[in-house]
């Protein structure tokens, strides 16, 4: 049902945990649907320097979580936004059909915690 | 890697004995028990001892069995063929919100032709209210469809009880027994059953066979039509050695049922028990003790089910799970909302059910894998040691625990 990479991403998620005083968080999903992804961010100069992310779901939510910290770090936050579910999707060679609209929300995560540390500099 | 199995509520492995027996019904013995001639006649007979094995193990007689395909097709048979034949006398059907979809699926595609049907609703350990099946009751009530064993916490119905209430208002009684035969005592005297449903391949019998039990002057419009196999009940060639292996599953399973039973039972509080011990937070979903002997559901808190299903399948445990995930919908087991259970805890649901083939060593190599994997998964959730204070949405779901 799921591919080698998201075996791989699920068995051993990368960059699991939270960030004390984190930069930004974003928290999306909700527990009827049975996914919530909170993603944690820690930024120096535009560019994400640490992500971390946990995850109540399925094995796709866990494994989407985890290749998107692995895709967003590095990267300045304009790239970040540029991040979309379908790219996470398919960096781990896809996902079952149904799985792509549920359990796909990782990079929305990511955004919802990019655009807390936006409207906290703002503040 | 080890290959544990405790998915006997989904299906079991055809035993040994019951597919050595079913061989010679697709070499030498091909015959099709229609017909007059030799090969018939030497097939006929084989149909006829396992319909009298089957018979047996329900306390009923061989000429009210008839050989189905499936559990489905029993269920789907027992109420349409009803729904048919008694249509002059109601159009009112009860029965249970916590039904296999094979029950509750019919049910909803006869509403949508003119059939009124009372889902009966039950408590938070998956219990009927034997009043409140009474009180459901109308003068076009033709029909009372209610599962022996539920196949997702084991909970057992009060048969009897229902059977009884049954009688007395001469209503048509329905169980769909496919979990509970060969796993409890079955008898449809006692439990004043009209109409009863089993399935092969839960019970160490091949896919593709069952059957159902029809009362002796119970007026049935067949499902099939067609030939007039099965005293024109079923249409349709006998699967003659599905039957074969059905006849003889029903006869093992009746041979010691109740030592068996204590065994897996005795393996199943083992793992209840060690499992409550190890892991905290978590709840037994089902009746404590009105259940099958070998099954055994578990949600455990803040965590979801499909992933605690693929790691212990990584480590080889074959289990089910009332997740979304695994239903191929988007909302949790049907069973766990009858039951209101909490919704995090219903896409945690686990399904953990045994076998007679179940070993001590393999509970214990579950109960040594398992707490890891739960802590592993809650360390990963949002919703576990939350160190900010939590949303009103995330507390709701943790307090209800």
């Amino acid at each position: 049902m799921y591919t080698d990479k998201v075996m791989d991403h699920f068995s051993n998620p990368r960059n699991v945990g939270e960030i004390e005083n984190a930069d930004g968080v974003g928290e999306v999903g909700n527990a009827s649907c049975g996914d919530i992804m909170k993603i944690f961010l820690k930024v120096e100069d535009n560019v994400i320097k640490e992500i971390k992310f946990k995850t109540f779901g399925c094995g796709a939510a866990i494994a989407t979580s985890s290749m998107v910290t692995e895709m967003a770090i590095g990267k300045t936050l304009e790239e970040a936004m540029e991040l979309t579910n379908a790219s996470v999707a398919e960096a781990l060679d896809g996902l079952p059909p149904a799985k792509m609209h549920c359990s796909n929300l990782a990079a929305d995560a990511l955004h919802e915690a990019i655009k807390n540390y936006m409207e906290k500099g703002k503040a | 890697m080890k290959r544990i199995y405790l998915d006997y509520n989904a299906t079991t492995p055809v035993l040994p004995e019951v597919l050595e027996a079913m061989l010679p019904f697709y070499r030498e013995n091909f015959g099709n028990p229609s017909s007059v001639h030799w090969a018939g006649r030497a097939v006929a007979g084989a149909v006829e001892r396992a319909r009298e094995q089957v018979a047996r193990l329900i306390n009923a007689s061989p000429a009210e069995i008839v050989f189905v395909s499936c559990g489905s097709e029993g269920d789907d048979f027992a109420i349409k063929g009803t729904a048919d034949a008694l249509r002059e006398q109601g159009n009112h059907i009860i029965t249970t919100a916590v039904e296999h979809p094979a029950v509750l699926e019919t049910c909803k595609f006869l509403e949508k032709r003119g059939f009124e049907v009372t889902y009966l609703p039950v408590d938070s350990d998956g219990m009927l209210d034997i009043a409140v099946l009474g009180k459901a009751i109308t003068p076009k009530t033709i029909l009372i469809s209610a599962m022996w064993g539920n196949n997702e916490t084991g909970a057992l119905f009060p048969i009897e009880e229902i059977g009884a209430v049954a009688r007395k208002h001469r209503i048509r009684f329905h169980t769909d027994a496919v979990q509970a035969v060969g796993k409890v005592p079955v008898d449809v005297q006692k439990a004043q059953v009209d109409l009863l449903v089993l399935s092969g391949h839960k019970i160490g019998a091949p896919k593709g066979v069952g059957a159902i039990y029809i009362r002796k002057g119970t007026r049935m419009t067949p499902l099939l039509h067609g030939g007039h196999q099965e005293r024109n009940r079923r249409a349709g060639t006998h699967n003659v050695a599905g039957i074969v292996g059905l006849g003889l599953a029903c006869e093992i399973a009746g041979r010691d049922l109740t030592a068996k039973m204590e065994k897996v039972r005795y393996l199943r509080d083992k793992l209840e028990r060690g499992i409550f011990a190890a892991v905290p937070e978590i709840k037994l979903n089902g009746h404590p003790e009105k259940r099958l002997p070998n099954t055994l559901n578990v949600s455990f808190a803040y965590i979801e089910g499909e992933s605690l299903l693929l790691n212990l399948d990584m480590k080889g445990i074959a289990a089910s799970s009332g997740s979304a995930c695994t239903s191929g919908s988007l909302e949790p087991s049907h069973v766990m909302g009858a039951m209101c259970v909490e919704v995090t805890l219903a896409h945690s649901s686990t399904r953990l059910s045994l076998g007679p083939e179940t070993t001590e060593e393999e509970i214990d190599y579950v109960l040594e894998v398992l707490p890891p994997i739960v802590q592993r998964l809650r360390e990963m959730s949002p919703l576990y040691n939350c160190r900010t204070p939590m949303s009103c949405e995330e507390c709701s779901i943790v307090k209800r625990v």
